[in-house]
């Protein structure tokens, strides 16, 4: 999808302004980490996981390539195909390949975000191949052509009122012309018009929330069922995943599936999960001829061995987003590309460019909670700064901050002239607000004072200087 | 004087921030009644500055690593470093070390700056062992957990139990006090719009918490409230912790004028 990220300032602007958007958010911030909060108290090792998956992921980044070739090695045991793709673009061309061997007209997709991050729908419409999105917050914005706003929950920006509308005006044309209100009708009428694309589907896609290297199989937790429709009904099966996505082994998967839906929605686990691994075997009732794994690396395999290799461990929850101040002001959308939030403000810069994304991981007042959830433990402040750091390197911090921050140095290094010119500036302040304690305009405090008042100094003078009097 | 039994007098230097000397130099005059009380030695060494957040969350490093080094050299020699704030005492004890990665020699002395600097109600209450302080404030407040000194240093209880011996007050807490009030340094002038909409939802959940005060660790996140609070119209007076621990509760409000 094309990136509106160096737009992120007037995207947080519009964000504010829409009332529909608002209201989602208000429900979005209390439910996930009230739900993530009680089923972490509920797991008394739950921070004793938090700190196995972390080395889990860890130890699987350290041996990376050791991973991937075991994983390649199953699958190709077990009748599957993998196929490596160094770019978005090469795993578009893989896909389309795949699709025309096929002959495909549609796809069946279970949610894969790294089928936004290639840009996959856009690219199989344009060759006439249907991508049907079967998850239903997907299915939703695909309906209403927007990207999703969320990693796990794509649709949460929208509320009810709006997807009733939407289905209104999709499913009038396939007979059913009843706006329906209630949250239940809506996902009934949603399941039956899915169902027949899932019957006719030529070629079924996933993504993968984990790929078993010991096994060869690719895990997939969903809620809604749809995967297993995707994966086993129509003769091809793809999977696209990105190299991280590999660990060692099914014990670490089932570390890490404890701490992923505790994370990301508060349930102990997902309602589906699933392991698939390779094609249908001769006496298996139902499943997939063709199987084939799609990895791709864009750009993550020249973070290994860097400052900012911890970004690789992410699992996907959400939980980063969920407790995000600032995702929780704006949403989505407003972040400009596949991935929102803390992880997004971390990925985004690496994936497209610092340049691209230079406002996102600027955007955050380093509060911390992210960190503090995160089930594998990325440290997202930590890389948030870095990039910060490669960006004022690179001269890419504007102009203002930049001659603003040389002014303040200059000063902060010479501790005597700081202290007079605090002095100067506290004597000013105090003297000019003394009246009324606190000023509603002041020059060059624009960007506070459009919203607050600013506090006035206390009358006598600097800590400093009182205390040199005090205690000389 | 309550002179704690088993613990000799410290050296404590205070670490006065930069917003405390500039904006309200009585929080570093209550920071030092409270170190004193406790049987510290309190000193303030002249020539600090700033902690150096300013670069440090804009991406300057080096500049940032010529401010830690004035700041470890002002600070050698004390038993202890105090600052009446979680962010630049977690500044301090969690990231100057990892400045120097390159330079062993003054990365041992900021983990040996690190290793003695505390935020203020944690060093009083973990460190020192303080149960109680002699204050009278008449009130319900409500505390707000600035996000450096909850998530970085663990402050969350120590205020609230020093805050349980004051005499008069009552704490009502909010909905969600460890959620960022929006003020993040520069952030709140960088992204105005979404720092307003962050502390505009701080103000409301401190409404309910039905409290006349609303108290924090932190200047920086204090002026922000306030100047929010204080926009809106709202009645609610704004004070550092430290103040009304020390029995200066008395004093105007951060943002009220003082009598004359």
């Amino acid at each position: 999808m094309q990136s509106t990220a160096h737009d992120f300032k007037d995207n947080a602007h519009a964000a504010l302004a829409d009332a529909n958007l608002q209201d989602s958010l208000a429900k979005l911030k209390v439910g996930f980490s009230e739900r993530r909060r009680q089923a972490a108290e509920r797991l008394p090792e739950f921070e004793a996981l938090r700190d196995r998956a972390r080395d889990i992921k860890n130890h699987t980044l350290a041996n990376l390539d050791f991973y991937l070739e075991e994983f390649e090695r199953k699958v190709l045991a077990l009748g599957g195909h993998v196929h490596w793709a160094p770019t978005a673009a090469d795993a578009r061309q893989i896909i389309t390949d795949l699709c025309r061997s096929m002959n495909a007209r549609t796809v069946a997709k279970s949610k894969s975000m790294v089928s936004e991050e290639i840009g996959l729908n856009d690219h199989l419409e344009q060759l006439g191949i249907a991508p049907i999105e079967t998850d239903l917050g997907e299915y939703i914005i695909q309906l209403r052509h927007e990207p999703p706003s969320h990693i796990i929950a794509p649709a949460v920006h929208l509320t009810k009122d709006q997807v009733a509308d939407t289905f209104h005006e999709a499913h009038s044309k396939l007979g059913f012309t009843k706006r329906l209100t209630e949250r239940n009708d809506l996902v009934a009428e949603a399941r039956y018009v899915l169902r027949q694309k899932f019957l006719d589907a030529d070629v079924g896609l996933t993504g993968a929330n984990f790929l078993v290297a010991e096994t060869g199989s690719s895990m997939l937790v969903t809620n809604e069922g749809n995967a297993d429709l995707s994966n086993t009904l129509p003769r091809m099966h793809i999977v696209l995943a990105s190299i991280e996505k590999v660990i060692p082994t099914l014990e670490d998967a089932a570390v890490l599936l404890r701490v992923l839906a505790r994370s990301a929605t508060g349930q102990e686990s997902s309602a589906y999960t699933t392991l698939n691994t390779g094609p249908k075997r001769p006496d298996d009732l139902d499943g997939p001829e063709h199987y084939h794994v799609v990895i791709l690396d864009n750009g993550r395999s020249s973070v290994l061995g860097t400052e900012m290799q911890d970004m690789l461990r992410c699992i996907r929850c959400g939980a980063c987003m969920n407790h995000c101040p600032v995702y929780g002001a704006i949403g989505g959308h407003a972040y400009g590309w596949v991935y929102p939030g803390p992880i997004g403000a971390v990925l985004t810069p690496q994936l497209l460019g610092v340049e691209e994304a230079s406002n996102l991981p600027n955007a955050s007042t380093f509060c911390g909670r992210c960190e503090s959830v995160c089930p594998v433990r990325i440290p997202l402040p930590r890389l948030m700064r870095h990039w910060r750091e490669r960006e004022f390197e690179r001269h890419l911090t504007p102009r203002a901050v930049r001659q603003g921050l040389a002014l303040w140095s200059f000063v902060a290094r010479r501790p005597r002239l700081y202290k007079a010119l605090t002095g100067l500036a506290n004597r000013m302040l105090a003297l000019f607000g003394r009246a009324d304690g606190r000023y509603g305009t002041l020059p060059l405090a624009g960007g506070w004072t459009r919203f607050r008042d600013f506090p006035a100094p206390q009358q006598g003078g600097t800590f400093h200087a009182q205390w040199k009097q005090r205690r000389p | 004087m309550s002179a704690l039994p088993n613990k000799k007098a410290r050296r404590v230097a205070l670490f006065v921030t930069c917003l405390v000397d500039l904006f309200r130099p009585s929080v570093g005059f209550a920071a030092v009644k409270l170190l004193e009380e406790a049987g510290c030695t309190v000193e303030v060494p002249p020539l600090q500055v700033c902690c150096g957040q300013p670069a440090y969350n804009s991406g300057d490093r080096a500049t940032t690593r010529a401010i830690a080094a004035q700041v470890i050299e002002a600070f050698e020699g004390y038993d202890a470093v105090v600052a009446p704030s979680g962010s630049c005492g977690g500044m301090l004890s969690h990231h100057y070390p990892g400045l120097f990665d390159d330079d062993p020699a003054m990365k041992a002395r900021a983990e040996n700056l690190a290793g003695r600097s505390y935020e203020l109600m944690a060093f009083l209450v973990d460190v020192l062992g303080v149960t109680k302080v002699a204050a009278r404030y008449d009130g319900v407040v409500t505390y707000h957990d600035s996000c450096s000194g909850l998530r970085e240093l663990g402050v969350k209880e120590q205020p609230r139990q020093l805050l349980g011996s004051v005499q008069g007050l009552r704490l009502s807490e909010m909905t969600s006090p460890e959620v960022c009030c929006g003020f993040g340094g520069t952030f709140c002038v960088k992204y105005p719009e979404i720092s307003n909409a962050m502390v505009g939802e701080k103000s409301s959940d401190i409404a309910s918490a039905g409290a006349g005060t609303l108290l924090a660790g932190d200047l920086g996140c204090l002026m922000n409230m306030a100047g929010k609070l204080q926009r809106e119209g709202s009645a609610v007076k704004v004070r550092h912790v430290a103040e009304v621990l020390a029995d200066m509760g008395g004093l105007a409000a951060i943002g009220e004028p003082e009598s004359r």
